[in-house]
């Protein structure tokens, strides 16, 4: 791993860099890795963090474990399809489904602003209650804080789950191999335009909702099939592209994918095409890519379609044995380009 | 989706491809004028699809390319200011001013704010009667009739709280401004349809005749630049010059007649710089006299400020169709969309970030071969 930092133990502060955190340090794209990459991992990193997968993998007493964490902070709190509050827990559910887990316990931890509604409050809660149970996960420990009124949006949710790993191998993008086919659990970019419809106020046609799910289940299914599962990756922030992007760079692998077989849902391509959006890059909650052996990709869409989470499962795309880690994409009028990953935001454009 | 899956229909692309290859006899160079036009090209490999004689030159039509640096300067310096909400289209937050952008004063606690429409903007004037509210107004002919709406909307409703900021600038001066150079190598055009879908295309009538150079008004889907390839070449090829209408689904000659009243009301013609370029005379759109107090330059007392613009940026060459974006020294080294020399390396429609984004890695030959078999 190439780390740029300052010299000594002391200061890790990247150089050449910006003096101050922006939003985009968030936002899943270039400018996130770098943090993670200078900052996070040299300070924190160790062998079973595996650096950019969505838990960590720990051996315990003889138990194989799943461990992540995530804080969850949309604005607006209430979105179509969901809240701050199932987010929360299939924020956390996926992930770890993604390390071959079935997610087991919860932690909630609650930053609250002074002044949130006791009805916000208990709606979320309720949420949050009916996402656990539907994902059989146990919220076992918690924590609350409550801030000024003016020094937080409503409310923050931070979740961390622990899981018994079911899969008997790796599931991580080292597993990934030439050959492998792409799978995508269903349509994408619902999720990041639904909320962001609510946030600007914008009204399109129809009422785009969030496709938050719990997707363990489908994925348990393939373990319990014995179906090999190379590598799991749920496409949040930053979207498909960045999920693609990251796991062609860190295997040195090349990825190629048909625009063509990606299915987006009309609306949310008439309102990204509006704002200037690529679908490619908007954040789902509900999705995720499988790198699947050839010889078995038929039966694992065959177990994914039975799931409703993963009902319109489809191929994508395959794993070249071309090395370069890069991500190519044949476009809908045949011609073919890198896919790259953002370096910030998307921005909605002028016209 | 309708009205978009038609215009990206792989065999169309086919057919229109197939034609071109048939009539053109020798090598010819077009101007796209629009920044979005040129992210369509990239993005889908239009240019991939045409005869090697055919050469696309990348035009000035971004608006937050060609936005001057000292009025990014002016934008920064009233965004930071207590008590100004600044209000900005999206894609004007990343670009870089001397030592920084929107996003970083916005990060310090700057009021700065994403709206979709400056309506928007008179909105959170109107409801916030104790903020100076201020709208960053940029863009071609495309965006002015709703800056001046807004405009309109606030004088009606006498609010004193709003204002905008004007860079508006026109299309045609900058066509004529880059047919006059001797460096120019632009065989022809492909004009901006939105532009056009406001003002029509008459004005380009005499362009025509004056410089002999065929102009196509062009929509932005990969069938409509193909389209509006195959009419230009089909002109250069037969010895004609002509203005001809390949987006008639959106352009009248006339345009929007309604929408160019209230331009005319609203603003007057100014001179105005471009990134890069220099000053064009008559090449920009001010508020006119009776709107003098809308003008945010006027009310914070920024109106004289100027700013000399860096010199390793090239985009000026670039957006006059002298140089492509991988040929700058700078481009993917010195210059990133993480830290940009100039706008065109942020904006969504500027041909730099186009080429960062879809071809600062080449794919490789052969895998181009796999692809198109498939």
């Amino acid at each position: 791993m190439a780390i740029e930092r300052a010299p000594g133990a002391t200061c890790a502060v990247p150089i050449g860099d910006h003096a101050h955190v922006l939003l985009a340090h968030g936002g899943g794209g270039r400018l996130t890795n770098q943090l993670i990459d200078r900052l996070f991992l040299p300070a924190f990193g160790n062998p079973s963090s595996h650096a950019h997968h969505d838990g960590a993998h720990l051996n315990l007493g003889g138990a194989r474990l799943a461990f992540s964490t995530d804080s969850y902070v949309v604005r607006p709190m209430f979105f179509p399809g969901g809240d701050i509050g199932t987010l929360a827990i299939n924020g956390t559910v996926n992930d770890l489904a993604m390390c071959g887990a079935r997610p087991q316990f919860l932690s909630a931890g609650f930053v609250i602003e002074e002044g949130l509604s006791m009805d916000s409050l208990h709606r979320i809660v309720a949420s949050m209650q009916a996402a656990a149970r539907a994902a059989s996960v146990a919220i076992v420990t918690g924590d609350t804080k409550v801030v000024d009124r003016g020094k937080g949006d409503g409310i923050y949710v931070n979740t961390a789950g622990v899981g018994l790993i079911e899969y008997p191998g790796l599931i991580a993008p080292a597993s990934v191999r030439p050959g492998d086919v792409v799978l995508l659990s269903g349509d994408i970019g619902r999720h990041g335009m639904a909320v962001m419809a609510a946030r600007e106020g914008l009204q399109f046609e129809s009422n785009i909702e969030s496709d938050c799910a719990p997707v363990a289940e489908p994925v348990l299914a393939l373990i319990d099939a014995g179906v090999t599962i190379h590598c799991l990756r749920d496409l949040t922030r930053g979207g498909l592209a960045s999920a693609t992007v990251e796991i062609a760079e860190s295997t040195g692998l090349h990825i190629r994918m048909n625009e063509d077989a990606i299915p987006i849902r009309e609306d949310v391509r008439g309102a990204c095409e509006i704002l200037g959006f690529d679908p490619l890059y908007v954040a789902n909650e509900g999705r995720f890519i499988a790198f699947i052996p050839e010889a078995e990709a038929g039966q694992a869409l065959d177990i994914l379609r039975r799931h409703q989470v993963s009902h319109d499962a489809v191929a994508i795309g395959t794993v070249s044995d071309r090395q370069g880690g890069l991500v190519t994409l044949k476009s809908r009028i045949g011609a073919t380009r890198v896919v790259d990953m953002l370096s910030g935001e998307q921005l909605p454009r002028i016209c | 989706m309708r009205f978009i899956d038609e215009y990206r229909d792989p065999e169309a692309a086919a057919g229109f491809a197939r034609a071109l290859r048939r009539i053109t006899t020798r090598p010819w160079t077009l101007m796209e004028v629009c920044g979005g036009q040129t992210h369509a090209i990239v993005k889908y490999g239009v240019d991939e699809l045409l005869p090697p004689e055919v050469e696309l030159v990348h035009g000035p039509g971004c608006p937050v390319c060609v936005t001057p640096l000292e009025l990014i300067e002016k934008a920064l310096e009233i965004a930071a200011m207590p008590g100004v909400t600044f209000c900005s289209f999206g894609d004007m937050l990343r670009v870089p001013g001397r030592t920084t952008d929107l996003l970083t004063v916005k990060a310090r606690g700057g009021d700065v704010r994403i709206v979709y429409s400056p309506l928007d903007a008179v909105k959170l004037a109107r409801e916030n009667p104790d903020r100076e509210v201020v709208f960053f107004a940029v863009g071609f002919e495309t965006t002015a009739p709703a800056n001046a709406m807004a405009v309109f909307q606030a004088s009606q409703l006498g609010l004193k709280n709003f204002s905008i900021l004007v860079s508006h600038v026109l299309v045609p001066p900058a066509m004529e401004a880059i047919l006059s150079s001797p460096e120019s190598r632009v065989q022809g055009f492909l004009a901006a349809g939105h532009v056009c879908s406001v003002m029509g295309y008459r004005e380009y009538e005499p362009l025509v005749a004056r410089y002999q150079v065929p102009i196509v008004v062009t929509g932005f889907e990969p069938l409509d630049i193909l389209q509006g390839v195959y009419m230009c070449v089909k002109q250069l090829e037969e010895g004609r010059a002509e203005v001809e209408n390949q987006y008639a689904r959106a352009v009248r000659r006339d345009g929007n007649v309604p929408a160019q009243l209230l331009m005319r009301e609203i603003f007057q013609i100014v001179p105005r710089k471009w990134r890069g370029v220099g000053e064009i005379p008559k090449s920009g759109l001010g508020l006119a006299e009776p709107y003098a107090s809308f003008d945010a330059e006027l009310r914070f007392g920024v109106a004289n400020h100027t700013a000399d613009e860096p010199t390793e940026c090239c985009s000026g060459r670039i957006m006059q169709g002298l140089m492509k974006p991988h040929e700058c020294p700078a481009f993917g080294t010195r210059c990133t969309p993480e830290h940009p020399l100039g706008a065109t390396m942020v904006s969504s429609e500027g041909a730099c970030a186009a080429y960062y984004r879809y071809r600062r890695l080449t794919v490789p030959q052969e895998e181009k071969a796999v692809q198109h078999g498939n």
